[in-house]
């Protein structure tokens, strides 16, 4: 391991400082036995407890996990197969606009998306709960699936797909048996980030729910107004976990894969010199 | 037992076969040679299903075949890029069309462990593409595309991936394989040494047509075109104007030089123009002058050595270049001749041919 300059040092030490302080923080104050935020009492994990007795956020919470679960699941196929149309059907007529069409809502601000959705399910009488989330954090998640898998299976190649059908496989097959195995990793990393999307969401939550329908991150927007509580720290530091978590198993997942696949190449080399 | 009639391919405007006719028989070796761009991939993939002509008709034992899809085709392909399947072992890659048939399990195996034999990769059965050798990947997708045991066998620039002396042991390998099977296999490729070796007939190609087909000795030996003469192998092409001279053409190529004299059956008439191509492994090279029908002199300009044999590059008085090629039979590094040697190329009157175009 290279020795790292002191600049380097300091850079690094400032950038993660800017990041993570914050972050903390909150774990730490997550963990105080006081009821007031911001005066230090000694060590307790008793806002824990009382979280899991907190009625109210337990339902948003499995209000939010449903809706996450749903909505990242059919944005995987929704956008898996967008993507798909868009590089595999060549050039046609109007590509450059569908393809800049499907990208227009990553950068449409939330609170315009959220308004357009909330006009449409009052002007098709469509009543605000559970589904109306899920159908719009479908819609806006569906575009960072696509973006995801579009640039997997850019480097795909199509040998492979004409390979099946030249070995007796109809299009649909070929996809099912030898395209969807191959990109399962770009499908389910897309999947992961529609799920944190989802759960992350208050903008267009805020817009489209309804009061039997009330998410996480409103819950906790609507109690801050009402003053910090020690709760919503101990409720945001159990959110940071499960995130933190999730990731890293992600990237330990992928790097492992990866340094056995170069390690089995590296032997099918030295088998071929031998 | 197949047959391209009239086909024409074309992309938007541009015509990547142009109006080709061509049989090619059952149990042959056939091969698609030419440069990159003229039409022969483009061949393979109409017989495979991933093209449709834009017109004409492609027949495969006797039935038209244009409208059916590759998966109903009893075709199969071996790519260029092996296109073995990443999430499937060996044995699974090999297995899958058999699958896809719906054939009974055991008759699956048993055929998978006959594909193994004969490709040598029963040691490799359970392991992932990306855990062998490019030589083993190149057997996998032999085996794989072997296993329906299909009619037709197209290969597409198969052994483009390997290194010189596994891409020789692996053309005889092939041969061995397509007789052992009694397959027709159409192989694509840009590198006339290939073609020569495993072909029992080839297929010259340029921009969409077909310039010859014939055996690999008749298109070395007998070229139709200067196009066919230049493409395959080492060639000096002269121009000149021929003259009847009884049963020999005499060509006047160059004022101050002796006219060429060939043997041909070519009707050239008096003064058209005509050319003639001459190999260099059929010229001789000598110190002194010898007797033969033609004979120039000239001065080596440039030597390849390549250890069996050597080419001299010979320049005569008017600029012209004669290429010489020579036996190194003795074992010596001292060459015969060296540069800026005087010398005299020689050769029969049936060692060239002449071309009218």
């Amino acid at each position: 391991m290279r020795r790292m300059s002191g600049f380097n040092m300091i850079a690094l030490t400032l950038g993660f400082a800017f990041l993570y302080i914050p972050m903390v923080i909150l774990v730490i104050y997550s963990f105080n036995e006081s009821k007031l935020v911001t005066v230090w009492a000694g060590f307790s994990t008793k806002w824990y407890g009382s979280l899991a007795q907190n009625q109210q956020f337990l339902d948003a919470a499995w209000v939010t996990l449903r809706v996450a679960f749903f909505s990242s699941t059919i944005a995987t196929v929704l956008g898996t197969m967008a993507a798909y149309a868009l590089i595999r059907s060549g050039r046609f007529l109007g590509r450059t606009l569908f393809s800049g069409m499907i990208y227009a809502p990553l950068v449409m601000p939330d609170v315009i998306t959220g308004l357009a959705l909330l006009l449409l399910f009052i002007s098709i009488g469509l009543d605000r709960g559970i589904l109306t989330l899920v159908l719009a954090h479908t819609t806006f998640a569906m575009c960072y699936v696509s973006v995801v898998v579009s640039s997997r299976l850019m480097t795909f190649d199509l040998s492979l797909e004409e390979a099946a059908r030249d070995l007796g496989c109809t299009a649909a097959e070929a996809f099912r048996l030898v395209t969807l195995p191959i990109i399962a990793p770009a499908v389910i990393s897309g999947w992961l980030l529609a799920f944190t999307l989802s759960l992350d969401d208050l903008v267009i939550a805020s817009f489209t729910s309804g009061p039997s329908s009330t998410t996480l991150p409103i819950k906790i927007f609507s109690s801050v107004r009402l003053g910090v509580s020690p709760e919503i720290n101990a409720l945001s530091t159990i959110m940071i976990g499960i995130v933190a978590v999730g990731v890293l198993a992600a990237s330990l997942v992928s790097k492992r894969s990866l340094v056995k696949r170069q390690a089995d190449e590296a032997a099918a080399v030295r088998a071929e010199a031998a | 037992m197949i047959r391209f009639e009239n086909v024409t391919k074309r992309f938007g405007s541009f015509v990547a076969i142009d109006n080709l006719s061509l049989d090619i028989y059952e149990r042959e070796f056939f091969a698609l040679l030419g440069p990159s761009g003229c039409g022969k991939t483009t061949m393979m993939r109409m017989l495979a299903g991933f093209e449709n002509p834009s017109e004409g008709n492609i027949e495969l034992d006797g039935a038209d075949i244009v409208d059916v899809p590759p998966n109903k085709r009893a075709v199969n392909m071996m790519f260029q890029s092996y296109a073995l399947f990443p999430h499937l072992s060996v044995h699974d890659n090999i297995a899958f069309g058999l699958k896809r048939e719906g054939m009974a399990k055991d008759k699956i195996s048993a055929r998978v462990a006959e594909m193994l034999r004969l490709t040598r990769l029963e040691k490799f059965a359970s392991r992932k593409p990306h855990q062998i050798s490019g030589g083993q990947r190149q057997r996998v997708a032999l085996a794989r595309s072997l296993a329906k045991a299909p009619k037709l066998l197209l290969l597409d620039e198969p052994l483009g991936a390997l290194d010189k002396k596994l891409r020789e042991e692996t053309q005889f390998e092939l041969m061995d394989i397509q007789e052992k099977t009694g397959t027709t296999f159409v192989i694509v490729t840009h590198d006339q040494e290939e073609a020569m070796t495993v072909a029992s007939r080839v297929a010259v190609m340029d921009a969409g047509v077909l310039k010859q087909v014939a055996t690999p000795s008749q298109i070395y030996e007998n070229p139709n075109s200067r196009y066919v003469a230049d493409f395959i192998g080492d060639v000096t092409i002269l121009e000149g104007r021929a003259r009847k001279e009884g049963n020999r053409y005499e060509l006047a190529w160059a004022d101050g030089q002796p006219p060429i004299v060939a043997q041909s059956a070519l009707e050239i008439g008096p003064g058209d123009t005509c050319y003639y191509a001459i190999r260099p492994e059929k010229v001789e090279i000598h110190h002194d002058k010898p007797e033969d029908d033609n004979v120039l002199q000239g001065k080596v300009i440039d030597i390849g050595y390549l250890g069996n044999i050597s080419t001299y590059h010979v320049q005569l008085a008017n600029g012209q270049t004669i290429r010489a090629q020579n036996f190194n039979t003795e074992r010596s590094t001292q060459q015969a001749f060296t540069w800026d040697d005087t010398v005299w190329v020689n050769w029969t009157d049936r060692c060239g041919i002449l071309l009218a175009n």
